[in-house]
């Protein structure tokens, strides 16, 4: 499991609106990587790009090329929906379903693949998920209770533990932690950490030193102004991109001069 | 519908009195307008409160009335008995073309209403709800006109068929009906009466599904279907059957069109043939040539409580399903 991502000339589209332009980038299998930059740089809308989630929006879309391993996932005949069961995603905000209970949540995912499961097969894919999301202890003795009774920082790892469960390629996660207090971030970060064991994670951030500890490369997009499309400036291991960016404009941001 | 009210007068006055202490704290006379201005709005929402409620009590209270005389006369005593032999035929009738109606009008306000918020080109779906919005607008009797003129004959071939292949289920035994003018054409005639009010509220609820959910979804791997059966159908419930119920209410005391169309008759289980009768129809045909004061009046007056009832067990119905996953609503 877990497969790499390489975008060639990447050009991202909301309509007439050229949001972001010319990404080229390659992400390794198993590891972490932080797109870092201000806000309205693009990152997300690139991250969004990598699952085919920017579609859901009209006239919304891309052009050039997205390799997930060998296989281009803009091609032609390719299924959104196919793209999105292999590239899962974490949103900013926690979005357990507030219908479902825990346990429907962690299931949610794995039943759309319509396969038939019995009750311990279930039992199964729920403890390992959660496990998978340290959320087990904490929920164990509450699976019935709806989702949207946890606190946050539960109710994010559930969406992770959600995410887990259809066991992607990839996971992307879009400032994960940036709505949950310091101790819930510190979970999710040392979850994403065990998490890169076996699969590839890209992370969008508007906190450095979050990138900082838990990615082994970034990524700086910056934009030129306002109206001009957002572009990838500088890629390469996070220690260099902290402490010895080659780009002035990287070196600016990461110091804190502007964003 | 009691609480809203009540509940806000109680804790004003403490809440101002409390705060009445002499002296010089600077916060004590800060704003008077603001609390004023609290003070006249929550006077006025529990003046309109009260003013739902002394209605309802009035016509609560002229039915009950009213209808002593269906039930109770002097020489014989009291005759339940007897009333309630002529109002089961005419509630069972009620209830029989409320259902069709609201059987075949649900699938498709929620197919339309969805189509609406989710399917449809943005442009598009602002005619459409235009169009659903100006069914509201045909006055009952205009539809009760096409539904005895055109829809009832046109619908004779079909019960003509329905009799031929299935008359062996009761619902299409009997004579099918030459004119049309069956309780199953009054039903359809009130189905596309409450098309309108289920299909707009459902679109309300439809389009406030959050963004949030109908994403997480999709980034599950969800087709456009499976997302809404996931993220937009269990968000909407309450809001689906809050308008199947108002659908439902005005399927339930619709005069005009069920008058016109039906041919009213005996109770019979059979669709297709002419006979049965509701209770809006009755009393519309019958109250005409009742004499004021008379037990016929009487009578008609207390099949009206029997529908009111009838109505708010509904309504009441309605709101404990609604309430009953409560704790799964995403409220909290």
């Amino acid at each position: 499991m877990s497969k790499s991502i390489t975008a060639k000339d990447l050009n991202v589209y909301y309509g007439d609106f050229l949001a972001v332009e010319g990404v080229n980038i390659e992400i390794a299998a198993r590891s972490v990587t932080a797109f870092i930059g201000p806000s309205g740089c693009g990152k997300t809308t690139f991250l969004r790009s990598l699952n085919r989630m920017h579609e859901v929006l009209p006239g919304a879309r891309v052009e050039g090329q997205l390799l997930l391993d060998d296989d281009n996932i803009y091609g032609p005949g390719v299924d959104p929906v196919t793209v999105r069961s292999m590239v899962g995603m974490v949103f900013q905000r926690p979005n357990p379903f507030p219908t479902m209970s825990i346990r429907e949540n962690v299931l949610a995912g794995y039943k759309l693949n319509g396969a038939r499961m019995s009750k311990s097969q279930a039992d199964d894919i729920v403890e390992g998920a959660l496990h998978g999301a340290n959320l087990w202890n904490e929920v164990k003795d509450r699976l019935d209770k709806p989702g949207s009774g946890l606190s946050g920082g539960q109710q994010q790892r559930l969406c992770i533990a959600r995410t887990v469960a259809v066991k992607p390629e990839v996971i992307l996660m879009d400032e994960p932690c940036s709505a949950l207090d310091p101790i819930s971030t510190l979970a999710i970060e040392d979850l994403i950490s065990e998490l890169q064991q076996e699969y590839t994670i890209v992370i969008v951030t508007h906190n450095m030193q979050q990138a900082a500890r838990v990615s082994q490369k970034t990524a700086f997009f910056n934009i030129a102004g306002t109206g001009k499309p957002g572009k990838m400036i500088e890629y390469a291991e996070t220690s260099t991109i902290f402490n010895n960016p080659s780009n002035q404009q990287t070196e600016r941001y990461v110091s804190g001069k502007f964003g | 519908m009691t609480s809203p009210g009540e509940s806000h007068s109680p804790a004003k006055p403490t809440d101002q009195s409390g705060r009445q202490e002499p002296g010089t704290n600077a916060l004590t006379s800060a704003d008077s307008g603001g609390v004023m201005g609290d003070r006249v709005f929550s006077g006025v929402a529990l003046l309109s409160g009260v003013a739902i409620l002394v209605t309802l009590a009035f016509v609560a209270i002229f039915l009950s009335f009213n209808s002593v005389g269906a039930v109770y006369r002097e020489e014989e005593g009291l005759i339940l008995q007897q009333f309630l032999e002529y109002a089961y035929p005419l509630v069972i009738g009620t209830l029989i073309a409320s259902l069709i109606a609201l059987v075949l009008a649900t699938p498709v306000a929620v197919g339309v209403a969805l189509y609406i918020s989710h399917f449809s080109p943005p442009r598009l779906s602002k005619s459409i709800g235009y169009l659903i919005d100006l069914l509201a607008a045909i006055p009952s009797v205009v539809y009760g006109a096409w539904g005895m003129s055109f829809l009832g004959p046109a619908l004779v071939p079909v019960y003509g068929w329905l009799h031929q292949n299935l008359g062996f289920i009761p619902l299409f035994a009997g004579n099918p009906s030459q004119t049309g003018r069956t309780i199953f054409t009054a039903g359809v005639v009130l189905a596309v009466m409450i098309l309108p009010i289920i299909t707009s509220v459902c679109r309300e609820i439809f389009i406030q599904t959050p963004k949030l959910h109908e994403e997480a979804a999709l980034a599950l791997g969800a087709t456009r279907w499976e997302m809404i059966t996931m993220a937009v159908f269990p968000f909407a419930r309450a809001g689906i059957i809050s308008g199947v119920m108002l659908g439902l209410g005005r399927a339930l005391g619709e005069t005009m069109a069920v008058a016109l169309v039906l041919s009213p008759g005996l109770l019979t289980a059979s669709l297709i043939s002419s006979g049965n009768s509701t209770i809006p129809a009755e009393i519309a045909l019958g109250f005409p040539e009742a004499p004021p004061g008379s037990v016929r009046q009487a009578q008609l007056i207390a099949i009206g409580l029997v529908l009111f009832i009838i109505t708010l067990i509904v309504n009441m119905t309605a709101r404990w399903i609604v309430n009953r996953h409560k704790e799964f609503s995403g409220a909290n």
